[in-house]
């Protein structure tokens, strides 16, 4: 089988257990071990060629840019760990299908174990640092969920979070280091980075590196100062736990140390980071386990123990180091997963995991404690089980290894760990089974079924053949993964007896101790718990908490809502770069004269000033700000014409008229009293901004006018061809409607769109809570007595028609004088709009046809169809054509360009959305009471009515709204 | 009504805005001129004629949902759908055709450049035109299935034309038009932003729109000193002569770029420029706001396209300006945007915060100026937008199913189909959070690499990795107190929401999700690709050459 497929196989079978829980727990766990099983299978297959010594290989390209590769290679180590794996994770299956409760969602579970599986075995298969990067994280992510998977659980969420947060943080920290070690030696293959020691331990960048790698390797392996989160790791369901704390899980951070031993190992800087971290942990960690009445906790730690002493082991740097530490991950695997299982059996049959409340259960659980005190027994490295085995070759190598000068500390240190070591773990066999049988189980305990003593009672099996026939059994598992270790052929011989060494005399130490540990339990636990000591968790929870508190405090505190706030951050960004900018490149002052200083402008610059600084002491009354900002408007325009910029003006005048009359309109629903100000401080710094901005952009501008331009500019080119090719003499207009036609298409429609957005706007208000509040609204200002006065209806009456006259005329000549379909449709809309403000909008609105929407839809669409035309012509989007016409009754040569219906699409865009936000307002307006007249003035010398009939017309009136929204509703 | 005032601010501010078109147009001359020359050039090929079909049919479509179908929501669906749908063929067929290496003009009213409007067509707007696209098509999906488009007025409308406005900014070839399409899309997305009203989301609607008019100011501000400087506003004669400028005028063009930078730095969120985003991303509608990913896009898109062509090291005025401001604010962009994600007490909030430190990982790439860098940027964008818009719409699924618990990021009672969002959002997280296997992981290891030569590189490189932890704790407290602590309520706990279980939100969100998939399994070619358009972005010559002929 493909090593790849080994590798996907658990990723594709993940789906099918989620799928088939329907057709309950059996056929799921059946499907996983299904996918297992043939994993492994494949697995063996190449048993005998890795184990002959041959590597496979195998590449898939996937971003070969960046030297990330779906490679995968097969040696003795990949093989030993796959095995484990597959091997234990078959067992897992069997087990967690008799542990789970029906009721649990067993389908959500094998997925997720499936899941963590695949990602393991992409750990120990990849070829690629990159790849394995990959599969490392998919480890913490999966392991997530599956310590998570009992949701309702503090415990499990917090746990879980807790293993993804510090795995993740080291699987964050190996990328970095992995991403140094590729780049050093140009691959990211493993294969070759193996064969680049020298040139990795030469650069400069290996220390960094290394560390790097490290953080990522102790993480995951629970080492200190990470080790915390393993234990708390314990809350997930038990064949979790038996899984990622044998077999898997923390042994990727061992596997990745051994897989980099030939880049790193032999260096002193490895040996006492690698070595030193091990030991502490090792001691620590046993220590602590003795401690622990919660029989996972104390197998937790005593996980984080073994894992210590096999790190020590690794780095030790040395060949023997090295097979002892691969001897020791089989054999912590076997007997730790079937521990782990026995205490899930003794939860699952008592209720309880507390040693306090356990014990005697040797004659209830015959089975268990047979199967608990072979694994048990092996872990404490009591002969003839294999844990004695591979610990004998640990203190051996202990021994003899000096640190610092000093040839007593780690042969003390590894006798201390060892002597823990036996002591907890005959505590777990004694505390709960022996001892007399108790009357206070939380429930009758008695053996379980067969299928969930099965799997650790293969372990057991295991755990004796191991430590009677080391060679026979794991010989050459040992031999190929120690050779792919050191990458070179080594050949270990284990034999149970191997006379009278320093070893054996601290083992004997070892066990004597311990045993002594154990029987002074009580004393000694009565101390311990009086010690205080460092709480991880606390101290984790802690850092989180204030890393979440800083993080709201600084998100909240930048983003405080203030617009004040935030535009005045944004002035002074702008202010400040540009200014940088400015003077951090050459500049040579303008060659312009100055014009001279003319009365006029002088006169209309004061006026704009003076309305400008009015606008800023009075903006709280708002009537007269917008009176006075009507007066800006007015100075612009004048600037305009006194520039001679016709079209500018008209526009810039027509915009003014329309802008306030709307917002007259709209002032009416705002509240008339002023909101809170800023204060003092605030408003004398708002304005040294606001002043420095003004300056910064009047020095710009100063700048820019009083120089030449570069180059010759392209409104040379414009001037030249606005006749002769767009036939407009207006060259303003022509580029308006020709020559940048494209972005007068932009401009209406965003013209329409606002327009379109003002109406949905309204639309949604109304049907808001505001809705509640207009249809309570009080008139907060005194009315005039007549709503539609006489004057102004008659006023508007005869302003009409010349209007629209006006309006033709500038749309007409718009293509060779100041005018065009922009200002035409506002003057259009302005002329209208004095007919709604005259006699009101529904008795106007009843006297023309046109749909507001419609005509902008319609606007909108002309242009666009006007441009579109081009297309038939074989031309470009908004061609234009033109040509002269002679009209009859000599009224002579007459001109046409197709300009001029784009432009009529402008000028209905213009009308339509001037007039589609006065419909809007004037639906705010009905709803807030507005009552609906029926004539064109208030009072009607016509028609005199007496009070009744009036008082029915306005009801009549008020039961049918005739705009244009009451249509849609 | 309050709200009101703000549009009709709005609109008048829009007609001020045609004033100024027409202010830049008087700069061109207002005298009246007769000059007899040459007929306009010779007729285009009609093929070149699709390069303005991603503009022109939105643009077409919008009036006419308004005009014809504005009383039958289901005609707005089919013609709106049908026409994202065909957006996207036309978008990949056009990127098909730029594949190719040619770049591709388009002179608006058949002028010639850099006197009339140009579209250009190259390998970078081909892509953001794709993905815009491929966007809109589950974001509408997920629109009309969970019946946001009911609950106001135009709502399709306004959505083709927030797509006219996108892909015109995209394609323009003319600084003066990008600000035209600039305000078609402002105005869109606050048309769409406010969507549906509510006080909230009108207030939100208020700042988003203050801000970024103050924005589009500045955008005046920065062509008008451009132009002073230059006298021409065209991008590849803007190109020409930038590099040639006397050296008396580097202060001023300095200043000019130095505001268009900020600009773009507004659309693209850079701190300290990115206050409009969380409030207006977080109130939004959910399927708007997940449209909006592709928002802040565009000023990535503005700053790669000025920076490449316009201001590159070389040009001696501006030398490494861009990069020397660029890669600080990004450093702190990513580190704002992920702290973000752990300080916010709210789930969309918190997706808007994922947002902007994914465009602090954007700027990074694109301050290299490497064809790596840029590579890495290309890639980056696509996954960030596709990650984004998931995230936010996986958020409103579960805001939508949560009731008056809404997106507060505490337990409430068990939501319907629990499982399965939580599943989505699992895989969202680990998308925006960059851990494997997703696209995610992969942009981030491309960048890291892309940044193996710069100087800061241990600065960047800690910035990507702390912050992707900040943002792992926060996703995982996020997700576990929405989905997990569910389960610890007792089981009498019920909401008051329906339990309804329409199938469209989850199939757009798959789609989202299965683009992150493919862009995961793809990334070889989809890298390669990249690659190609980040080499074209950097060969100049190419893009003047085919804008403003053989000089």
């Amino acid at each position: 089988m493909p090593l790849a497929l080994i590798a996907a196989l658990p990723f594709l079978g993940a789906l099918l257990p989620g799928l088939m829980a329907r057709a309950g727990r059996n056929t799921a766990a059946l499907v996983t071990g299904a996918v297992t099983a043939l994993a492994l299978l494949g697995l063996v297959l190449h048993a005998p060629a890795v184990i002959g010594g041959q590597v496979l290989h195998q590449h898939i390209a996937w971003v070969p840019q960046i030297g990330l590769n779906a490679d995968f290679f097969l040696d003795g180590l990949g093989f030993l760990f796959a095995l484990l794996i597959l091997g234990i994770g078959l067992l897992i299956v069997i087990y967690a299908r008799f542990y789970l409760d029906p009721s649990e969602n067993t389908g959500e579970f094998f997925t997720y174990l499936l899941l963590f599986q695949g990602a393991m075995l992409g750990i120990v298969l990849t070829d690629n640092v990159l790849m394995l990067l990959v599969f490392w994280e998919l480890t913490s992510l999966s392991s997530f969920l599956l310590i998570g998977f009992w949701k309702h659980l503090a415990e499990g969420r917090q746990g879980a979070r807790m293993a993804l947060t510090v795995t993740g943080m080291g699987g964050l920290s190996m990328i970095a280091g992995m991403l140094i070690l590729g780049h050093i030696v140009g691959s990211y293959d493993i294969s070759t980075i193996l064969q680049h020691a020298e040139e990795i331990q030469a650069s400069p960048l290996f220390l960094p590196a290394m560390i790097l790698v490290l953080v990522g390797a102790f993480a995951k392996s629970a080492q200190f100062p990470f080790h915390f989160w393993l234990p708390h790791a314990m809350a997930a369901p038990t064949p979790v736990s038996a899984y990622l704390h044998s077999a898997t899980m923390v042994k990727a951070g061992l596997f990745l140390m051994a897989r980099l031993w030939p880049v790193f190992a032999g260096r002193p800087e490895w040996f006492y980071v690698v070595s030193t971290v091990g030991l502490v942990t090792m001691v620590m960690a046993a220590k602590i386990a003795l401690f622990k009445d919660d029989l996972k906790a104390l197998l937790a730690y005593s996980t984080v123990s073994h894992l210590g002493l096999i790190t020590f082991l690794f780095g030790l740097g040395t060949k023997a180091g090295a097979i002892a530490g691969v001897f020791h991950i089989i054999n912590h695997a076997t007997f730790k997963a079937a521990l782990f299982m026995t205490a899930g059996i003794v939860d699952h049959e008592t209720h309880t995991r507390d040693a306090k409340r356990l014990g005697g259960l040797m004659t209830l659980m015959p089975i268990t404690f047979t199967i608990a005190t072979v694994a048990g027994l092996s872990m404490a490295g009591i002969p003839p089980f294999n844990g004695f085995l591979s610990k004998e070759m640990m203190l051996e190598a202990a021994a003899h290894t000096g640190w610092w000068g000093l040839d007593w500390i780690v042969p003390l240190g590894a006798t201390v760990g060892a002597l823990f070591s036996v002591a907890y773990a005959l505590r777990y066999v004694a505390h709960v089974f022996l001892g007399p049988v108790r009357d206070d189980y939380p429930t009758q305990p008695h053996d379980p079924v067969p299928g969930m003593w099965i799997s650790p009672a293969i372990l057991a099996t295991l755990v004796i053949l191991i430590g009677l026939f080391p060679m026979t059994m794991a010989g050459w598992l040992v031999t190929a993964a120690a050779s792919a270790v050191t990458g070179a052929e080594v050949h270990p011989h284990i034999v149970l007896w191997h006379g009278i060494t320093p070893a054996l005399w601290m083992s004997v130490i070892a066990i004597a101790g311990g045993a002594l540990l154990l029987a002074l339990h009580a004393p000694l636990n009565r101390l311990w718990e009086a010690t205080p000591k460092p709480h991880a968790k606390a101290m984790f929870d802690a850092v989180i908490d204030w890393a979440a508190r800083g993080a709201r405090g600084l998100t909240q505190g930048l983003h405080n809502g203030a617009i004040s706030r935030y535009l005045a951050i944004f002035s002074v960004v702008v202010l400040v770069a540009g200014v940088w900018a400015f003077f951090t490149g050459a500049y040579s002052p303008g060659t312009r004269p100055m014009t001279p200083l003319e009365p006029v402008p002088v006169i209309a610059w004061f006026a704009l000033m003076a309305a400008t600084v009015a606008v800023v002491r009075y903006h709280h009354n708002r009537l007269l700000a917008l009176v006075l900002v009507g007066i800006i408007g007015l100075m612009v325009s004048i600037a305009f014409v006194y520039l001679s910029a016709p079209d500018l003006a008209l526009t810039q005048i027509s915009v003014e008229v329309v802008t306030v009359m709307l917002l007259l309109l709209a002032l009416n629903f705002l509240p008339k009293d002023s909101p809170r100000e800023s204060s003092a401080p605030r408003k004398t710094r708002d304005a040294v901004i606001a002043i420095a901005s003004g300056l910064g952009l009047g020095g710009l501008i100063y700048a820019l006018m009083t120089r030449d331009f570069a180059y010759p500019t392209i409104s040379d080119w414009h001037m030249a061809h606005s006749k002769a090719e767009a036939g407009g003499e207006n060259v303003v207009n022509v580029i308006i409607v020709d020559f940048r036609g494209y972005d007068t298409f932009g401009e209406i429609t965003v013209l329409g769109i606002a327009a379109l957005a003002i109406y949905a706007l309204t639309d949604a208000l109304l049907r808001g809570p505001a809705n509640a509040r207009l249809r309570g609204w009080v008139p907060d200002l005194k009315r005039a007595g007549d709503r539609h006065p006489l004057m102004l209806v008659v006023a508007t009456r005869v302003m009409m028609p010349i209007a629209v006259l006006v309006g033709a005329f500038i749309y007409l000549r718009g293509h060779n004088e100041p005018g065009g379909g922009f200002v035409a449709g506002l003057v259009i809309a302005i002329a209208l709009l004095m007919q709604y403000m005259a006699s009101g909008f529904a008795w106007a609105h009843l006297r023309q046809r046109a749909n507001y929407q419609n005509l902008i839809g319609f606007g909108v669409l002309l242009a666009a169809a006007t441009g579109i035309g081009a297309f038939f012509n074989g031309r470009p989007f908004l061609t234009s054509d033109f040509g002269h016409f002679y009209l009859p009754w000599h009224l002579g040569e007459f001109e046409l360009a197709t300009a001029m219906g784009f432009d009529a699409g402008v000028f209905l865009t213009v009308v339509g959305a001037v007039m589609l936000a006065l419909a809007s307002l004037s639906l705010i307006a009905r709803r807030a009471g507005e009552t609906v007249n029926q004539t064109p003035m208030s009072t009607d010398p016509s028609k005199a009515k007496t009070p009744e009939e009036k008082a029915n017309a306005l009801d009549e009136a008020a039961a049918e709204p005739h705009d244009d929204a009451s249509e849609e509703h | 009504m309050i709200a009101t005032l703000p549009s009709l601010a709005l609109s008048s501010l829009t007609l001020t805005a045609s004033a100024a078109t027409e202010a830049v147009s008087q700069a061109a001359g207002h005298a009246t001129t007769q000059v007899a020359t040459a007929a306009a050039g010779a007729p285009v090929d009609p093929v070149s004629h699709w390069i303005i079909a991603p503009v022109l049919l939105p643009a077409v479509l919008a009036p006419l949902m308004v005009l014809l179908m504005r009383f039958d929501l289901l005609l707005q669906r089919v013609f709106s759908l049908a026409g994202a749908v065909a957006l996207a063929g036309l978008a990949a067929w056009l990127m098909a055709d730029a594949s190719t290496g040619h770049i591709v003009d388009y002179r608006l009213g058949n002028w010639p450049a850099p006197f009339g409007i140009i579209l250009v067509l190259d390998r970078l707007s081909a892509l953001m035109l794709t993905l815009t696209a491929g966007l809109s098509v589950p974001v509408l999906l997920y629109a009309i299935g969970s019946n946001w488009d009911t609950r106001g007025r135009h709502f399709h409308a306004l959505f083709q034309f927030q797509l006219m406005g996108i892909n015109g900014a995209f394609l323009t070839g003319d600084a003066f038009n990008l600000f035209v399409f600039f305000e078609v899309l402002l105005i869109a997305s606050y048309g769409l932003m406010i969507h549906g009203g509510g006080a909230e989301r009108m207030k939100a609607g208020v700042q988003y729109v203050v801000f970024n008019l103050a924005g589009s100011t500045l955008f005046l501000f920065a062509l008008g000193t451009i132009y002073s400087v230059t006298g021409t506003l065209n991008m590849a004669d803007l190109a020409e002569k930038v590099a040639h400028l006397p050296a008396g005028d580097a202060g001023l063009i300095r200043v000019g770029a130095m505001l268009l930078i900020l600009v773009f730095a507004v659309k693209g969120a850079l701190v300290p420029l990115q206050f409009w985003l969380p409030n207006t991303y977080s109130h939004a509608p959910g399927p708007v706001a997940a449209l909006f990913a592709v928002m802040t896009k565009i000023g990535a898109y503005a700053i790669l396209r000025v920076y490449t062509l316009i201001f590159p090291p070389t040009t001696p005025a501006t030398g490494t300006m861009f990069a020397d401001i660029l890669l600080p604010a990004a450093l702190v962009t990513l580190a704002i945007g992920m702290i973000g994600i752990m300080g916010a007490k709210q789930m969309a909030r918190m997706v808007s915060f994922a947002a902007i430190g994914s465009m602090g990982t954007l700027f990074i790439a694109i301050a290299q100026f490497t064809p790596a860098g840029n590579a890495a940027a290309l890639y980056y964008t696509v996954h960030s937008t596709l990650a984004a818009a998931a995230l936010f719409l996986i958020t409103d699924l579960t805001i939508a199913r949560r009731g008056e618990f809404g997106g507060a990021l505490r337990a409430a009672p068990k939501i319907t189909q629990s499982g399965l969002i939580a599943a989505l959002f699992f895989v969202a997280a680990i998308a925006t959070a960059g851990m494997p296997p997703l696209s995610g992981f992969l942009g981030k290891l491309l960048v890291m690499q892309a940044t193996w030569n710069a100087p800061l590189r241990w600065w960047i490189w800690g910035a990507i990795l702390v912050t992707s932890l900040i943002s792992i704790v926060g996703f995982a407290r996020a997700g576990s107190s929405l989905y997990w602590k569910a389960n610890a309520i007792a089981p009498g706990g019920r909401l008051s929401v329906p339990e309804e279980r329409p199938l469209l939100p989850f199939v757009a969100t798959g789609m989202l999700l299965a683009g992150l998939v493919a862009l995961t399994v793809f990334a070889g070619p989809v890298t390669h690709w990249m690659q190609g358009t980040a080499t074209q972005l950097l060969d100049r010559t190419a893009y003047i050459t085919a804008v403003l002929g053989h000089r």
